[in-house]
């Protein structure tokens, strides 16, 4: 359980930044990872009047608000149409419809949760976030760096007409995903992703006739929901079914 | 701190601590519809409208309803009584505890689902329900009142 003492939400994004360099202050998403944490929060700040929940569309690129909510990249008719079904069958699986309403796709990455769908899927696209201090950095840069108490923007995804392909295995419906694993083909380059290994996601960069084999490249991990020798298995399955699926335009 | 938000069409102003969650506020205010079930996010008991949006409102910050309109069961007791009929006439209902939430999450669902003449089928109301549990019935009956309800409301 959480305790907050003061909640503020500030009128600019600098003041934001100011007040989130104090290690007992919090940023709040959508907070539905953050309820089921414990300690005490000095001050949650809100950044809901400060930051953008809409998905945007340029010639280019969408932007997507860090405040946007998983249901709106689910259901965005934009998205749908630049890049197939990949947003609805990486968010449809997440607890339920209430749940998606309230997450965001700003908690969800800027947290990198070993267990996220959507960076899993975020990843095999030519992907950006915009970083209130850093700028603008590549979405696989940003998973290497160490945390830090910058503010997440937005999300640059390019309009570059990939289709990719997301699938995930889990034990029970709504649950936490035991293995997630995307893919995309854009001029000859395969980009692969695997989540959930119990790791967080990592991307990879491979060929449509050595895919198959591209499991052996990530390392995969043992808790309650499977073991590592499970997870490998896992993804050398899942990896022959986006192969399928990418081959046959099947996305 | 002192918040404001219109509660099932009647604005309220109320006295809350900066850390209360919209569930123990509502409850406070009489809406004993609103339910706890797993303060995991998980179940969908506390599920009420926020903006006409179905949220769980065991993971809002009372603080964060602020100029919002929030309906619970309370507030749409006529279309309530009315699917209420349905899970009865189908057994789709034993305990009971879970039933408030599951029709917040049912008549947000129609809303959104059911327009330009639209009927979802039984795997989109699977999918949109899968965020509400319930521990006695197994879904079956839940499904079958569902699925008369929305084909007969829609003759």
């Amino acid at each position: 359980m959480i305790t907050v003492k003061n909640y503020i939400k500030p009128d600019t994004l600098e003041a934001a930044y100011e007040l989130n360099q104090k290690r007992a202050n919090r940023i709040i998403g959508g907070m539905m990872w953050l309820r089921m944490g414990k300690g005490n929060i000095l001050t949650a700040i809100d950044l809901s009047g400060l930051l953008s929940g809409e998905i945007t569309e340029t010639d280019t690129d969408f932007h997507i608000g860090s405040m946007c909510t998983l249901r709106q990249l689910e259901t965005h008719p934009g998205l749908a149409k630049s890049f197939g079904s990949v947003w609805k069958e990486c968010t449809r699986h997440i607890v339920g419809v209430q749940f998606r309403n309230g997450a965001t796709v700003g908690g969800s990455i800027f947290g990198r949760y070993g267990f996220s769908d959507i960076l899993t899927a975020f990843l095999v696209f030519d992907t950006k976030v915009k970083l209130y201090k850093k700028g603008i950095i590549p979405l696989s840069e940003f998973i290497t760096m160490d945390r830090d108490r910058d503010i997440l923007e937005e999300i640059i995804v390019a309009k570059d007409g990939r289709r990719a392909v997301y699938l995930s295995e889990r034990r029970s419906q709504t649950d936490f995903p035991v293995l997630t694993c995307a893919a995309s083909c854009y001029e000859g380059i395969v980009l692969v992703s695997i989540g959930a290994r119990p790791m967080r996601a990592t991307v990879t960069e491979t060929t449509l006739d050595e895919m198959e084999h591209i499991a052996d490249a990530f390392d995969y991990g043992s808790n309650m929901r499977g073991s590592r020798e499970y997870r490998k298995h896992l993804a050398e399955v899942l990896l022959c079914r986006a192969k399928k699926a990418l081959e046959e335009g099947n996305v | 701190m002192e918040v404001q938000f219109e509660l099932n069409g009647k604005p309220v102003c109320t006295e809350i601590e900066p850390g209360a969650v919209l569930f123990d506020i509502l409850r406070s205010l009489g809406c004993y519809s609103v339910k706890c079930g797993c303060e995991t996010t998980n179940c969908g008991l506390c599920t009420v409208w926020v903006d006409g949006t179905p949220r769980l409102s065991c993971s809002i910050l009372a603080a964060r309803a602020a100029g919002c309109k929030i309906t619970t069961l309370e507030g749409v007791q006529e279309e309530a009584a009315r699917f209420g009929a349905y899970l009865a006439a189908e057994g789709a209902e034993q305990c009971g505890y879970c039933s408030p939430g599951f029709i917040m999450n049912v008549l947000a669902m129609e809303r959104e689902l059911c327009t330009d003449g639209k009927t979802p089928n039984r795997e989109e109301i699977r999918e949109y329900l899968a965020g509400n549990l319930c521990r006695c019935t197994g879904y079956a009956g839940q499904l079958r009142a569902v699925e008369k309800y929305l084909r007969e409301r829609r003759g």
